[in-house]
């Protein structure tokens, strides 16, 4: 087994990865290829205390994030089809039409 | 029935309310209710003075009016046998006055109105001799006053008859306001608790009461009573006032109004007999004065009403001379107020009957008038013979029982009375030969009067020649037992006295007869003396004097100088109160503008600015927001580690 501070270490690295795409990345894709990187290293962290406290919880709670991941991506991508449809363009920057 | 005598003075109002609201549409325009309720008046006065004839007593009845403090004012009547005589005498005469009016005033341009001023005033009259208090009196006295102004001033289309109203009306009213501080003065005597009359006669009789005030009193109510009764130095106004018709003169300035003064002062007698004794000699005074004054003025006049109206000043002043003479005086100045009241007010009906019928005042249009109007000739004849004292007609009786009176008590005066006597009968001479003989002077056709204007000429000249029996010592002397002043009044017949008094009368008409019996060019008195013709046709200088000194520089210089004060002073301090408040509300306005509103401004401009700063967070960019939602995470993440 590894050892449990590792493992939180490492969803930890993960989710940073994750926050660092979501905030910087200017491709929508690629934002939404972030997210799931969050949710998956949160996914990490509920399996990892579900072994160390040997509570099956945790892992309930990891398979219900993926389907709800999942169902995001979906909604999240058709958002994107639309909005290269409209704009012809799906850099994030440029969706500041709620500027002042 | 002398409960009800009140009624008397009720009656003319009553018909006079009547006549303002109905007379127009009366067939006859209104004067059926004058004459109907005068005629009733009359009736009750003769069964009130009844009641005295048949040695009955004083009646005094009232209501109570209200109070103020400790004062108490009421409405009410006192009847003794002086009042009975007045309210015989008002009645009488304003009933004549009444029912010759339909004649004289037929066809005016005013007539009802006439009527209902004529007997308002006859109702004012009444209320001042039948009223129990001074409060009482002196609201008829001012109706009288107001009345009389309205009648003078009837024909108010000429400048003249109307500025003869308001010299009456101001002259008597200066006369009034000593009157008002009279009653004040004897109000206070009595504690201020009442105005009744017998009430302050107790009060000024008890020994505790002050002679000092009496004494005042007794001036200033004899103020009023030389207003009214036109005596000097307020006589000025009785023989303009002629300006009047002539039913009024006969009435207001002949019988009535002008007795009011007599009537006040033998009312109030109680505080002239405690006065100090040298208010009864200015009243002698003054009589003496206006007597002979106004006797002579009467020699000098054209206009016929002017020589009647100086002869009623001279009259009066006989009367005021009586009251002087103490409390026998007040029989004898009353008996010859009641008779005087009827020759001359047949004088000036006749007159009247005279001016209808010439269409002219003047004597000098007038002559030889005795064969077409022969009724009005034998009448005024009459009357002329009674105010001059000829036997055995009403004026001889009552002259004679002022000359006994004023040669027992006040001899000078005696001198004055007998002379004036002699002056009366000269003047009246004149007049009627003027009127009445020689040749017509004037332009038209003059013919006898109508019935109803010969009717009450006839009538009072019957009672010219009966009432003086009522007061002569060989018939009882019964007025003496009516009107007397505490004690009845024994009427004495002097013989030599009687003579004198007759040959007084046969000299003045032999005088006037032998001076006018032909008409001359020039008047003979003007030839005599032009100098005096002059002062007497100027009335002495008196009325202008009271022009130049108090007329004018209280209508001129005084009434400009409170209209300077008023515009200047008062009207100053109104508009700069107004000033001042507008500069106050134009700091008020400055302030809101600047602070209030400016801090409400600012307000909103920091808000406004702050918006202004906070909208750049709103960059529209969805990462941006993601990383403020980081921030705060982290922020919180903080927190809650340091509170745990």
């Amino acid at each position: 087994m590894i050892r449990l501070p590792f493992v939180l270490l490492f969803s930890s690295l993960l989710f940073s990865a994750g926050v660092y795409g979501v905030l910087a990345r200017r491709n929508a894709v690629m934002v939404l290829m972030a997210i799931e990187l969050m949710l998956n290293a949160v996914n990490v962290n509920l399996v990892a205390f579900s072994s160390s406290l040997r509570d099956v919880g945790g892992q309930i709670f990891a398979l219900f994030v993926i389907a709800v991941a999942a169902a995001e991506v979906g909604i999240g991508l058709a958002i994107v089809i639309l909005l290269f449809r409209n704009r012809a363009s799906i850099n994030v920057d440029e969706v500041n039409l709620l500027r002042w | 029935m002398i409960r009800y005598a009140w009624v008397i003075a009720l009656l003319p109002v009553v018909a006079a309310a009547l006549t303002l609201a109905f007379g127009k549409r009366t067939p006859g325009g209104g004067s059926a209710f004058g004459i109907v309720a005068l005629a009733a008046a009359f009736v009750m006065a003769l069964s009130v003075l009844w009641h005295f004839v048949s040695g009955g007593g004083p009646y005094e009845s009232s209501i109570d009016w209200f109070s103020i403090g400790t004062l108490h004012l009421e409405a009410g009547q006192f009847v003794d046998g002086l009042t009975a005589v007045m309210l015989v005498v008002v009645t009488a005469v304003s009933l004549a006055v009444h029912v010759y009016s339909l004649g004289y005033m037929h066809g005016d341009v005013r007539f009802t109105w006439f009527y209902v001023v004529l007997s308002l005033f006859t109702g004012a009259m009444l209320t001042v001799v039948i009223a129990n208090n001074l409060l009482l009196l002196l609201v008829g006295w001012e109706i009288m006053g107001v009345c009389s102004y309205l009648l003078i001033g009837h024909w108010y289309e000429e400048h003249e008859n109307s500025s003869a109203a308001i010299k009456a009306f101001i002259t008597t009213r200066i006369g009034d306001v000593p009157f008002m501080f009279g009653i004040f003065a004897l109000i206070f005597a009595t504690g201020f608790t009442t105005t009744n009359i017998p009430e302050i006669g107790e009060a000024i009789t008890r020994p505790d009461a002050s002679s000092a005030l009496v004494t005042a009193a007794a001036l200033l109510l004899l103020g009023g009573a030389i207003g009214k009764s036109a005596q000097f130095p307020l006589h000025v106004w009785l023989p303009d006032a002629m300006a009047g018709p002539t039913p009024v003169s006969a009435l207001i300035h002949a019988a009535t109004m002008v007795a009011a003064g007599v009537y006040l002062v033998g009312r109030m007698f109680e505080v002239f007999v405690l006065a100090d004794p040298f208010v009864l000699t200015i009243v002698s005074v003054i009589a003496a004065i206006t007597a002979l004054g106004a006797a002579l003025l009467a020699f000098v006049q054209d206009d016929i009403k002017r020589v009647l109206a100086y002869s009623t000043l001279s009259q009066l002043a006989y009367m005021v001379a009586g009251l002087s003479l103490g409390p026998e005086g007040v029989t004898i100045a009353f008996f010859h107020l009641f008779t005087h009241a009827f020759f001359k007010a047949l004088l000036f009906l006749g007159a009247g009957s005279v001016i209808h019928a010439v269409h002219s005042n003047d004597m000098s249009d007038m002559g030889g008038l005795k064969d077409p109007m022969p009724i009005t000739f034998w009448t005024f004849l009459i009357g002329s013979a009674a105010l001059s004292g000829v036997f055995p007609l009403a004026g001889f009786w009552s002259k004679d029982e002022l000359l006994n009176g004023a040669w027992q008590y006040q001899t000078w005066l005696f001198v004055v009375l007998l002379l004036v006597a002699v002056m009366t009968a000269f003047y009246m001479t004149r007049c009627v030969l003027l009127t009445f003989f020689g040749t017509y002077r004037g332009a038209g056709h003059p013919h006898e009067s109508p019935a109803v204007m010969t009717g009450p000429l006839v009538a009072l000249a019957g009672a010219s020649v009966l009432v003086g029996f009522l007061g002569a010592p060989q018939l009882g002397g019964v007025f003496g037992d009516w009107v007397y002043f505490e004690a009845p009044h024994e009427a004495d017949f002097v013989l030599w006295m009687a003579l004198l008094g007759t040959l007084a009368a046969a000299t003045g008409i032999f005088l006037g007869w032998s001076l006018y019996r032909e008409r001359r060019e020039r008047d003979p008195l003007q030839a005599f003396s032009p100098g005096a013709w002059t002062v007497l046709q100027n009335r002495y200088y008196i009325d202008a004097t009271y022009m130049r000194f108090i007329v004018l520089p209280v209508r001129d210089r005084l009434s400009a100088a409170v209209n300077w004060t008023n515009q200047r002073i008062l009207d100053g301090a109104v508009n700069g109160a107004a000033w001042f408040t507008r500069a106050v509300s134009a700091f008020v306005n400055w302030f809101d503008r600047t602070f209030v509103d400016g801090f409400v401004n600012a307000v909103g401009g920091i808000t406004g600015a702050t918006g202004g700063l906070l909208r750049y967070l709103q960059t529209g960019n969805v990462q941006w927001y993601a990383v403020l939602l980081f921030v705060g995470v982290v922020v919180l993440a903080i927190v809650f580690v340091q509170m745990a």
